[in-house]
């Protein structure tokens, strides 16, 4: 079953109510590493690759793919998907070059885990989404440019 | 007790689970003004994002504010089982935290 997108948002609204929390034991050690506040304080790109990967200076691919709107009518709630062909991939990185604070997320994967990821962005303006891509030890990097009508970050 | 704030899915199929998240959450940047009062609408938004299986992490997150509203994301682990219990938890910059935990089950698709 292919769960159309408003039920699925409608989901929400609907349990809600019923769905407590419960006891969900959550390990610390799951909490324990360590919110990368310099990499997303960092007004620049450079800083924010610098912040997180030191001295790596990341490759550009091709193979990296970012799937993206060309237009975004709204800049608030971008769709993006990225798919990093690599094996072992370690993390895919999200960046939006226009963003008054660049970096927008970082995601790590285990070893059994595809290097695929899909989310919803906010882009203040039309930018380049860039997704840096770790896999055994070296560095990616790929870019799509997103033309934004109404920004998205507000202010 | 609080309100599960987390729609969490789990679907298996040909040996690949597929988990898809919608959290409810403002995911505030800091610098956006009340439109009425003109006072700032203080930073409100997850930064970190753990998702186990099996009591094993299979994707951990650190966000930014740039993630949209009431954030979505969808990935994918091989192998996952019937019946076997996925966990997703988030914690936002006020330390507040959220956490859902579902069985995966077979995609019908």
């Amino acid at each position: 079953m292919s769960l159309p997108r408003r039920d699925f948002l409608k989901g929400i609204i609907a349990t809600s109510g019923v769905m407590a929390l419960g006891t969900i034991l959550i390990p610390e050690i799951l909490m324990a590493k360590e919110w990368p506040k310099d990499a997303f304080y960092a007004e620049k790109v450079e800083d924010v690759l610098l912040k997180l990967f030191e001295d790596a200076d990341p490759a550009k691919s091709n193979q990296i793919i970012i799937e993206a709107p060309e237009i975004a009518e709204n800049g608030a709630v971008v769709p993006i998907e990225v798919t990093a062909p690599f094996t072992n991939v370690d993390s895919i990185t999200i960046i939006g070059d226009q963003n008054p604070t660049p970096l927008i997320a970082q995601f790590n994967f285990a070893d059994n885990t595809e290097a695929w990821i899909k989310t919803r962005i906010k882009l203040g303006k039309t930018s380049n989404v860039v997704a840096v891509v770790k896999a055994e030890g070296k560095f990616y990097i790929a870019q799509r440019h997103v033309k934004v009508t109404i920004g998205g970050c507000g202010g | 007790m609080a309100k599960s704030t987390i729609r969490l899915q789990a679907k298996l199929k040909d040996n690949i689970t597929q988990i898809k998240a919608l959290i409810k959450h403002p995911m505030e940047i800091g610098t956006r003004r009340d439109l009425k009062t003109g006072k700032l609408i203080p930073a409100h938004f997850i930064q970190e994002l753990t998702c186990t299986h099996e009591g094993k992490i299979v994707m951990s997150a650190n966000w930014g504010s740039g993630i949209a509203m009431n954030p979505y994301f969808a990935f994918r682990f091989k192998g996952g089982a019937i019946g076997e219990t996925v966990i997703l938890a988030w914690k936002d910059n006020l330390g507040k935290k959220g956490a859902r935990k579902v069985a995966i089950k077979k995609s019908r698709r």
